[in-house]
């Protein structure tokens, strides 16, 4: 490794020789920097096991025609509609239910169910369709090869995939052309214990439908939520075990 | 000395042209902050290793508070044209374009990641 | 080199066809090129219909491929001697073909240039993972075994490898059938059945398939193939067609009756606009009734009829795979059992596809790249065997 390293130095010298200046400039620099970071704290946490993150959709809350949770999520991942409604990438969408036999209709957003064994992960090639430790699903877009496999297999159409060439996306939700991706409960967020935008943005507009938490924290609220009410799992013939449950289905 | 002769004409047209002319060695804007994330002599050698390293804490482990941020990277390496509107870090003779133009190196991460900083996380996350 | 017995086919011609394959590839490329630098938006898939005309082409050659080595197989595996003069052909051409179906599988992905990683992270669970072993495994141990019969090995070890390439393709498409096999969401894939059905077609296809290009190569060379091994072979392709047949009957049946994949088989039987038409016309009709009515009538048995009935077994096949691939992908998924449901999202409607020119110009492309491969082999390597002439002004003679 070091050998490695070393025989490539030339050519990397000779790259910097145009800023030999500014390197003159902050030779110093290199001795200060190793102090202070022998004493700045670890590199933050990783996403623990002890956590599952799910969430609580009430669909009796839940107001047909609005929109908030899905406006909330293109704005914070900078999800662009083209006039092509075929392609474009839908992370969390509303959907209108009939029931065929009472008629009784119902509203509620689908997204990214975030299962426990979840088919896209199963089927995944090159192992870039990953549930994180706490239970969010994720793509990991560095090793996605676009064969879309994960969204044959997805059981809830959570999945798009990039069609287009993209341009201004948000700083925190890198997107591009080729690769498949779908709601990730926000994980940027979520890592700094701040809620998904989609439900911040439901509690925002006076509806309360989305409760976001962790599952396996008997005393936290959703799983208080989870006991009192009764909720059903998309799709529960499946085995997936959403981390996604509805109530007032 | 004689090769400092040879050189003279060389240094008297510094005035007179861009460096990317004479050289055709990188040249890029100064970047904004003090000094980079680590010394320059590590950065040039390794960032792409600190690069990969970082996202791959960040996707699979969540953990977002490392240095070697490519958000990080933007922030302080995007300059600003006449107008002081953003320039991609990415675009021809930026800061990430031109070493790699001169080395032929090609990254393609700038076609998901947002190469200017962003109005209201000027630094990234 | 045990190559007494075979020749390589002549210069003549030979230009000819490279002269016209050779654009249509520079074409499949050109188009993947295009898709990689536009996106996917050139295409006519969508997110609802995410596997598109390519993936139909690259399947049905993956399963040419596996199936063209069943004259190999009758030769080694079950000591039908009459094919070891055709064995190599037949190994030459499996190898061509699946490389022409990996290559349009690989043009379709988003990120093409991410190869690499596919090739180099593997995630064991995923049964595409091992559709990928299969492959690369089927690429090397057809090799092994052409190299072997080509280097006068011991008959032995010819026998290893041959049986070993046999065991090896009914995995492949046992495989391939699995990839959609497994997709329990999607009610028109979700039945065991698929697997068994993708190895007979893969008989099927490959045994049509071999038959086209035995007489076209032998053709070119002035030559015509031993009669008996036509008509075996073209009694073997009826069968297959068959088997098929009763398979398609048997999946189609159970679901209609009680099964839950009900609502996407009357779609695809009866409804579903273009579907049902592919299905009684070409995968029926063209590709099952007619070859069948050709192969067995008396009157029809000459090469002509074989060669006519083989074309019609792969228009069928390809039909086949359409209706199966994107016929099972627009139906819409049920997530909401009881429940009728619409969205922005074309939840609960069925998807529109259309294939554009870039994806006819890939998947072709893929079948001219495994037809070039064959010529190029077949100019390079000892594969054709001595055999009749032909007889003057006739394409092929009738056995
Ligand atoms: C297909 C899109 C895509 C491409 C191409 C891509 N990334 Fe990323 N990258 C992402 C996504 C998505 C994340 C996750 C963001 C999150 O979870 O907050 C990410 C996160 C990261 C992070 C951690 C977040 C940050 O800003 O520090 C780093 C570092 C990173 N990527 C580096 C790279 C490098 C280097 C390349 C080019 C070699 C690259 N990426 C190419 C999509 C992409
Ligand atoms: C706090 C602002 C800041 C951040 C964040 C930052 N840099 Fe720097 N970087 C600088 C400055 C200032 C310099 C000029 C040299 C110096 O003074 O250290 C520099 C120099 C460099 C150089 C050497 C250029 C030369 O002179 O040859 C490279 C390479 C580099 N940075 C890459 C990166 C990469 C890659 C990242 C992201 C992981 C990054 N930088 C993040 C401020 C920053
Ligand atoms: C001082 C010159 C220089 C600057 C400035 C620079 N790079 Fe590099 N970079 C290189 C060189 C040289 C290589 C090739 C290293 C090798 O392959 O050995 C490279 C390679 C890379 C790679 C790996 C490419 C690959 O796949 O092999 C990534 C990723 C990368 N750089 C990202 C960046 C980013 C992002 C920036 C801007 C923030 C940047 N670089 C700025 C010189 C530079």
């Amino acid at each position: 490794m070091a050998a490695g390293d070393t025989s490539t130095l030339p050519r990397r010298e000779l790259l910097g020789r145009a800023s030999a200046l500014a390197g003159l400039v902050v030779s110093f620099a290199p001795g200060m920097r190793l102090i202070d970071l022998a004493a700045a704290k670890p590199d933050g946490e990783a996403a623990s096991a002890e956590v599952r993150w799910g969430m609580l959709v009430d669909t009796t809350r839940c107001v047909s025609g609005c929109d908030a949770c899905v406006n909330a999520c293109a704005t914070e991942h900078g999800l662009e509609m083209t006039d092509r409604p075929e392609i474009d990438a839908q992370w969390i969408r509303k959907v209108d239910l009939i029931d065929e036999d009472s008629g009784k209709e119902i509203s509620l957003p689908v997204m990214c169910q975030h299962c426990e064994d979840a088919p896209c992960v199963a089927v995944c090639p090159t192992g870039a369709s990953f549930r994180r430790e706490d239970g969010i699903v994720l793509v990991n877009q560095h090793t996605c090869i676009g064969c879309r496999y994960c969204m044959m297999a997805c059981p809830y159409k959570a999945r798009s995939f990039i069609h287009i060439n993209l341009t201004g996306q948000r700083t925190h939700s890198p997107r591009g052309k080729g690769t498949v991706e779908s709601c990730t409960f926000c994980v940027h967020r979520v890592d700094r214990d701040r809620e998904p935008a989609c439900v911040e943005a439901c509690t925002a507009a006076g509806h309360q439908a989305l409760l976001f938490g962790d599952l396996s924290d008997n005393e936290g609220e959703l799983a208080q939520r989870l006991g009192e009410v009764q909720t059903q799992q998309l799709r529960s013939d499946l085995g997936t075990n959403p981390g996604v449950h509805y109530h007032g289905l | 000395m004689g090769s400092v002769w040879r050189l003279l004409p060389l240094i008297m047209l510094t005035g007179v042209l861009p460096w990317s002319v004479i050289a055709d060695e990188p040249i890029f804007p100064r970047a904004r902050g003090e000094r980079c994330v680590e010394p320059v002599g590590v950065m040039r050698r390794a960032h792409f290793e600190f690069l990969n390293h970082q996202g791959q804490q960040t996707v699979e482990r969540g953990i977002r508070i490392g240095r070697h941020s490519l958000a990080g990277c933007v922030g302080c390496h995007a300059a600003r044209d006449q107008n002081a509107d953003w320039v991609p870090v990415s675009a021809p003779g930026q800061f990430c374009d031109s070493c790699h133009s001169y080395a032929a190196v090609r990254i393609d991460c700038f076609s998901c990641h947002r190469a200017v900083p962003e109005a209201d996380r000027a630094m990234g996350n | 080199m045990n190559n007494t017995g075979y020749h390589v086919a002549p210069a003549q011609g030979f230009w000819l066809f490279v002269l016209i394959l050779v654009p249509m590839v520079i074409a499949a490329l050109w188009s993947a090129h295009q898709m990689d630098t536009a996106g996917h938006a050139i295409t006519g898939m969508n997110n609802q219909v995410v596997w598109g005309l390519p993936h139909v082409f690259a399947v049905f050659l993956i399963l040419c491929a596996s199936g063209a080595l069943n004259p190999a197989s009758l030769s080694t595996v079950f000591g039908r001697t009459r094919y070891a003069p055709i064995a190599r052909l037949s190994g030459v051409f499996a190898i061509c073909l699946l490389v022409g179906g990996l290559v349009v599988l690989v043009l379709d992905l988003g990120r093409p240039d991410r190869l690499q990683v596919a090739i180099t992270t593997y995630n064991f669970r995923s049964i595409f993972a091992w559709n990928v072993f299969g492959y690369t495994g089927f690429i090397v141990i057809v090799g092994v075994y052409l190299a072997c019969s080509m280097d006068n090995a011991p008959r032995g070890a010819v026998k290893t490898a041959g049986y070993v390439a046999f065991a090896w393709r009914i995995l492949l498409t046992s495989g391939t059938g699995a990839i959609f096999g497994v997709l329990v969401a999607r009610e028109g894939y979700d039945a065991a059945i698929l697997v068994p059905l993708f190895v007979a077609t893969s008989f099927a296809l490959g045994t049509a398939i071999f038959l086209i290009g035995l007489v076209l190569s032998f053709r070119w060379n002035g030559q015509v193939p031993d009669p008996e091994v036509l008509t075996k072979l073209g009694r073997l392709l009826a069968i297959f067609v068959l088997v098929v047949l009763c398979l398609v009957a048997v999946q189609t049946l159970t679901s209609l009756y009680g099964g839950r994949e009900r609502g996407v088989v009357e779609f695809l039987l009866f409804s579903g606009g273009v579907y049902p038409v592919l299905f009684w016309l070409g995968q029926v009709g063209l590709g099952s009734i007619l070859p069948l009515m050709l192969l067995y009538s008396r009157r029809a048995r000459g090469c002509a009829s074989i060669l006519t009935a083989s074309v019609l077994v792969m228009v069928g096949g390809l039909c086949q795979l359409y209706v199966l691939i994107i016929g099972g992908q627009v139906y819409p998924l049920r997530i909401f059992p009881g429940y009728r449901s619409s969205s922005s999202f074309f939840d609960g409607v069925v998807a529109d596809y259309a294939p554009t020119l870039w994806e006819v110009l890939l998947g072709v492309g893929g079948v001219a790249m495994a037809v070039l491969l064959c010529l190029v082999a077949m100019r390079t390597l000892p594969l054709l065997p001595r055999a009749l002439p032909l007889k003057p002004g006739t394409l092929v003679r009738d056995p």
